[in-house]
């Protein structure tokens, strides 16, 4: 272990798509650590490395073409640099793309940070015949330059040992652009007024102080402010000679940086390269006549959504159901070291826990699907494809106040049917634009998640059976309609003042991800969920347990199941008879173990499949306890290769069978009750008379309610408010019809609707919290769609009540509607471009 | 005239940006400065972003950004 002091502290730069994260990971290597940088949700990432016994940490600092202070991202590079003072910078340049990158390379060099050059994608440069001479480079940069190629870690010895060397130096190689006779003077006189302000010259370059200054920067001008006396006097002698530098010479000065920049780039590529051949059409041109072109581009388009469902949504779903048994089996394990069960009551540190353990596997289940989600995602960055949707389909979605990359995350929410929240605002990371970022982050979770499908499938086969295609698509689509009219809303009224970046986007060339890049971003994104989640979900589920389970059934009751309890116990000893061998095996606490041991035997034999494995539990259970054994197998079972036929086995099975039923009967109701007096239940039952005017009765009430903390748990909760009758097995469903006799399909549609619209589950909203990094933002989330929800479901009840609608011509009435909204939606101007 | 009149696979110089503030910078970033060749690659299935060849790279504008570049065809 080191300590603090002879750690070496790096920054790494580039601009997008560079290949900047390959090298970091080339680098670092599996020591990483992923925060965010103070205040914003922008992600930090360090890692470190050693190098000839020196610690060297590297941060990695958000991609960029400039470092104006435009942009967040560009806000943060500079501040790291300008702050926290690293002791090198790596510059990672595109050696394709030289000229482009050099732009930013000057700007980093004029900050007086000693700088290496690393030339990566050195491979796709030979490919189009770009010769750098790296020595010729070294010299006009004033800095070492490095090749290499990072996807295939060529290069990593000798970037290290010069980032090594650099940062010992300690100080930047002097490096100055000529900015020409015009601005120079300007520039000179700034500069020594700048030097004389101490507080600012010793912490910044004034130089570079000077430029950004004449480039009218804001946040440079807030240094001055902050730091100088005289601040008045110098930001307006800068701005007296910023006007008269753009009167006499019809160009502002920041536009002459700029070109200056770009100019003495390009004669450094000059001087420093040489192209044996002109490429004219390169790999990527060729993919994108496809990729982007009118007619086949689109069907790619749907072609690349359709696979990221059927790969990670439909397989992923799949692969729950080999993972789900080892969540089931830990649920087991914690519930076998929890206090045991009683009769008809449960101890609260058993029914506490296990509620909590449910509610946190309920999400855990998700996990294959996330991992394979972003796995997907990562791939579509790496590639550049992500940039080519939101190319195809900029169009359509910025009418919404959204953006082309909008659809990823949508889609991930569940644009058709099945999706998750939870990935599809993590996925809504590195969208530019602010205000469109902001905007899908708060209509994904309006998409059909997969835990709202099941509520949907029995609402919809119980009253909507003859339409069960059409019902279907209605939910499916009528949500995407929604959310679309939804984010032009937010865009012309909460987002108003949100910053909104310019669309100009790069359509980097086409390159084969690495695997290992792949893999990291996906674990990585995995974990920050797992991490951020599980402890919140876990603290929510023990207020929801508190809400849906207290004050708890009163004392009479109690007594008076207990009382009842104790009658069916002793018709049960009746039954057996005294003179049974076996009733003295059950008196006591025996009993309650023979329960168990019960419902473990019929759980075991539930799950298992085929001949073989049930022999093997009948021979698990047999050693466990061969007396038990024999009641549990009616009383046949074999001794020494004979059958056996035990009648007085029989006779405790059959007794305990009436007892167990009787037992169930008495859970149910006690759970039942439980619920329906507690302070979810009364909640229910207190809104009731405001939600009968969208079809709500009570019970409704309370299933929506308790699905606040897991969707998964809305048909649980129905399940458990409709109780089956004792004695028979109804589905849910007829359940249902039985106690919502008044149910016309009406109610189910207006139901089904604000379900579709229902707030977030509880992990989503704190996705929400870590993307926005605002609590305003999450509440807003979290109540909106309840306030929306139920404007819609009064509308369609209410409204289709008045108007004498059936559930189907409601159903097209109000799609119609929710369409004619959508286009007058789409065709509001948007507010005028801030130019 | 202006950038987005540019016809599909119709080279041009570019003359002028003007915008000002966040994205007459940005254009200014990605090299859209006054001398520089620029050639239109496509637009987007829906007409709108169109993508551009400049300096070796590509880059797709809006329509109404791409006004805000003067330019003459070559
Ligand atoms: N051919 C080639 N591809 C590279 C090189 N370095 C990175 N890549 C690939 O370029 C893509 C973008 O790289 P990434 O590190 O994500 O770029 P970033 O946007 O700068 O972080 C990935 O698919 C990488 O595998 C390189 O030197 N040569
Ligand atoms: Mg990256």
């Amino acid at each position: 272990m080191s300590s603090k002091s002879d750690k070496i502290v790096v920054a790494l730069a580039g601009q997008p798509n560079s290949g900047k994260s390959t090298i970091f990971n080339m680098l670092t290597g599996a020591r990483q650590h992923v925060a965010n940088y103070p205040g914003v949700t922008v992600e930090k990432k360090t890692g470190s490395f050693r190098q000839d016994g020196a610690r060297i940490e590297l941060v990695d600092l958000p991609g960029t073409h400039s470092l104006t202070s435009y942009t967040l991202e560009e806000r943060i590079a500079r501040d790291f640099l300008l702050n926290d003072k690293p002791a090198a910078v790596v510059d990672v340049v595109d050696a394709s793309n030289l000229e482009r990158n050099l732009y930013l390379t000057f700007q980093l060099a004029e900050m007086d940070v000693p700088l290496i050059i690393n030339l990566n994608m050195m491979d796709v440069a030979e490919k189009r015949g770009h010769k750098i001479d790296t020595q010729k480079l070294s010299q006009e940069l004033a800095a070492p330059v490095v090749p290499t190629v990072g996807n295939k870690g060529k290069g990593k010895k000798q970037l290290r040992e010069a980032i090594l060397s650099t940062s010992k130096k300690g100080q930047a190689a002097p490096f100055r652009i000529d900015y020409g006779d015009d601005l120079e003077p300007i520039l000179d006189s700034l500069e020594k007024r700048l030097s004389e302000e101490t507080e600012i010259s010793s912490r910044y370059p004034v130089r570079w102080l000077a430029v950004k200054l004449m480039e009218n920067d804001e946040e440079a001008q807030r240094l001055v402010m902050k730091y100088s006396q005289k601040s008045g006097v110098i930001l307006k002698s800068a701005e007296e000679k910023r006007e008269a530098f753009t009167l006499e010479h019809k160009n502002s000065p920041q536009k002459v940086i700029a070109i200056t920049r770009h100019q003495e780039a390009q004669r450094i590529v000059e001087a420093s390269v040489t192209r044996k051949k002109e490429i004219t059409s390169t790999l990527t041109d060729r993919i994108d006549q496809v990729a982007c072109n009118r007619f086949s581009g689109p069907l790619v388009l749907v072609a690349t959504i359709y696979l990221i469902y059927e790969i990670a949504i439909v397989q992923g779903y799949r692969i729950t159901e080999y993972t789900w048994p080892v969540l089931a089996w830990s649920r087991d394990l914690i519930a076998s070291l929890l206090p045991s069960e009683g009769f008809i009551f449960d101890p609260f540190f058993r029914s506490m826990p296990i509620w909590v353990v449910d509610g946190t596997i309920a999400v855990l289940n998700y996990v294959p699907i996330f991992l394979i989600l972003f796995a997907l995602i990562a791939i579509l960055e790496d590639t550049g494809y992500m940039a080519r949707m939101a190319f195809i389909l900029d169009r359509i979605f910025r009418h919404f106040g959204l953006h082309g990359q909008s659809v990823l995350p949508m889609v991930i929410g569940g644009l058709y049917v099945g999706g998750c929240a939870i990935p599809g605002v993590l996925a809504c990371r590195g969208m530019k634009d602010e205000k469109a970022r902001i905007a899908t982050i708060m209509i994904v979770p309006l998409m059909n998640c997969l835990a709202k499908i099941p509520f949907y499938v029995l609402l919809i086969g119980m009253f909507f059976a003859a339409y069960k295609g059409i019902a279907m698509f209605f939910i499916a689509t009528i949500t995407i309609i929604i959310a679309l009219s939804i984010a032009k809303i937010l865009n012309l009224t909460v987002l108003r003042k949100k910053e909104s970046a310019p669309f100009v986007m790069e359509m980097p060339p086409y390159h084969l991800p690495t695997i290992q890049g792949v893999l990291r971003r996906c674990l990585e994104r995995t974990w920050l969920f797992v991490k951020k989640i599980i402890t919140i979900v876990i603290l929510v589920s023990v207020i929801v347990y508190v809400l849906i389970y207290f004050p708890g059934i009163s004392k009479e009751k109690k007594t008076h199941y207990i009382s009842q309890s104790d009658q069916t116990q002793q018709t049960f000893f009746k039954k057996t008879g005294k003179d049974n061998p076996y009733t003295g095996l059950m008196t006591g606490d025996n009993l309650m173990e023979f329960t168990r041991y019960w419902r473990d035997y019929k759980k075991a034999k539930m799950g298992a499949k085929g001949k073989k494995a049930k022999e093997a539990i009948d021979q698990e259970f047999r050693e466990k306890n061969f007396q038990f054994f024999k009641i549990v197998k009616r009383g046949k079972y074999e001794v020494k290769g004979e059958m056996i036929k035990d009648k007085h086995a029989k006779k405790v099975y059959d007794a305990y069978k009436k007892l167990s039923k009787t037992t169930n009967k008495l859970r149910r109701e006690i759970k039942e009750e439980t619920i329906i007096t507690s302070y979810m239940g009364r909640a229910g039952r207190f809104i009731e008379p405001l939600t009968r005017w969208a079809g709500f009765n009570w019970r409704v009430n309370i299933a929506l309610m308790s699905s606040f903390a897991a969707k998964e748990s809305s048909v649980a909760t129905l399940g458990g408010i409709y109780q089956s009758p004792p004695g028979e097995k109804d589905t849910l469903e007829e359940r249902i019809k039985e106690k919502e006799k008044g149910w016309t399909p009406l109610h189910v549609l207006a139901i089904m609707l604000f379900m579709a619209m229902y707030p977030p589950c509880i992990p989503t909203l704190l996705m929400v919290r870590l993307e926005t990094g605002s609590t305003k933002w999450m509440l807003f989330a979290t109540f909106y769609p309840m306030v929306l929800g139920i404007i819609i479901a009064v509308l369609v009840f209410t409204g289709g009540n008045l108007l004498g609608l059936s559930g189907m011509q409601a159903m097209i009435a109000f799609y119609i509607l929710a369409l004619i909204f959508l286009v007058l939606m789409g065709l509001i101007k948007r507010e005028p471009e801030s130019s | 005239m202006t950038l987005d009149e540019v016809k599909r696979d119709q080279e041009c110089e570019i003359v002028d940006i003007t915008s000002e503030g966040i994205m007459g910078q940005r254009l200014l970033d990605m090299g859209f400065i006054p001398g520089t060749r620029i050639k239109v690659i496509r637009n987007a299935p829906l007409v709108d972003p169109v993508e551009f060849l400049l300096k070796g790279y590509h880059i797709s504008l809006r329509h109404s950004e791409a006004k805000k570049v003067e330019v003459n065809l070559l």
